[in-house]
């Protein structure tokens, strides 16, 4: 599916960043194998959810106005009638600091846009469409509705399969049984072999791996996207100075 | 359909806190003069934090997750094409698990 979608050359005006609906198709069709996924794993926190007792009105809520997989799941282990207000949002801080990083690193494009375009779709930033962004972005084609048009896929399909698990209930499988877990790290990993440089990445990168591990290994949530990530990128700064 | 009044407050604290964790790091770069360090730094930073996202599953989760991680690179690399890599990839991670597991 990729590819189809880009009969133009891209546009050698480095600094161009465009918003369109063009942008946004071709975000929708890039992301849709992972909405696919996606459902399996909102049919989960759906399950969870009736568990931990929300209504199907509260999941729907949630999936639509938080849209953050990984926050509601472990907010989900969180919540006991009278709510810990403070410990929930404080914990939803922490696994979601890696979106300061993502933002970061789309920063030079998106203050290409009026505020209300940036500010209005980062919304929607998700890892998955935006580790497709940076991609297309480094390829050349800088088109900032591209994560309109995909995380308006994700949200749709987080939305729906959400509600629909806690409709359901128990009867839903674990998608690791299915190999489903692995779609998003196969996804990122392919994605990773276009952000290759060249050698200087190497050591940046080994570093990112090693710190991550460590970090997973030892802290709990998503501490390891953050602590990998700006190791790795200061590695690459200091060694750059040199 | 019924909602609880400190349900509701706590998604939408949920969602103001995840929001502003999603624009913050423009709001915070777009404040800041981009020096050349700083440039080189948002060019390292992407591969970073992907190198990190996948890093824990791809080596610390076993042999099966390693190995398919090894054909989903290999045919990115060849390729470049992201569907095909994905494909390949969730097909080897499901025949490696079935034969680790039929071993053990």
């Amino acid at each position: 599916m990729p590819g189809l979608l880009s009969p133009a050359p891209s546009q050698p005006a480095e600094e161009q960043v465009s918003f369109d609906a063009k942008g946004a198709l071709a975000g929708a069709k890039r992301v849709l194998p992972l909405a696919f996924s996606d459902l399996a794993f909102g049919l989960v926190f759906g399950v969870l959810a009736r568990q931990a007792g929300l209504s199907v009105l509260e999941v729907f809520l949630m999936s639509g106005l938080v849209f953050a997989g990984s926050a509601q799941l472990i907010v989900l282990s969180l919540w006991i009638v009278p709510l810990p207000i403070g410990t929930i949002l404080l914990t939803t801080l922490i696994v979601n600091l890696r979106y300061l990083l993502m933002g970061a690193a789309v920063s030079q494009w998106f203050t290409r846009l009026s505020s209300l375009k940036a500010y209005a779709t980062l919304f929607f930033l998700a890892d998955e469409n935006w580790a497709l962004m940076v991609s297309e972005f480094e390829g050349g084609k800088r088109n900032a509705a591209f994560l309109l048009g995909s995380g308006l896929v994700l949200l749709t399909s987080w939305v729906s399969s959400t509600v629909l698990g806690r409709i359901l209930g128990g009867a839903v499988h674990n998608p690791s049984q299915w190999g489903l877990d692995f779609v998003f790290t196969a996804m990122f990993l392919a994605l990773l072999v276009g952000l290759w440089k060249g050698k200087a990445d190497l050591l940046p990168w080994v570093v990112a791996a090693l710190v991550a591990v460590a970090a997973a290994h030892w802290l709990p949530g998503k501490w390891y996207i953050l602590l990998g990530g700006v190791a790795g990128s200061l590695v690459g700064v200091v060694r750059h100075a040199d | 359909m019924q909602i609880n009044p400190q349900v509701l407050l706590t998604i939408l604290g949920m969602a103001l806190v995840t929001y502003l964790t999603r624009i913050g790091g423009l709001w915070l770069m777009s404040r800041v003069t981009l020096s050349g360090r700083i440039k080189t730094w948002l060019g390292y930073l992407p591969g970073a934090v992907v190198v990190a996202i996948v890093a824990p599953t791809v080596l610390g989760n076993g042999l099966a997750e390693t190995g398919a991680a090894l054909a989903t690179v290999l045919v990115a690399a060849r390729t470049r094409n992201v569907l095909l890599s994905m494909v390949i990839g969730v097909g080897v991670v499901l025949g490696l698990r079935m034969l680790l597991a039929s071993l053990r």
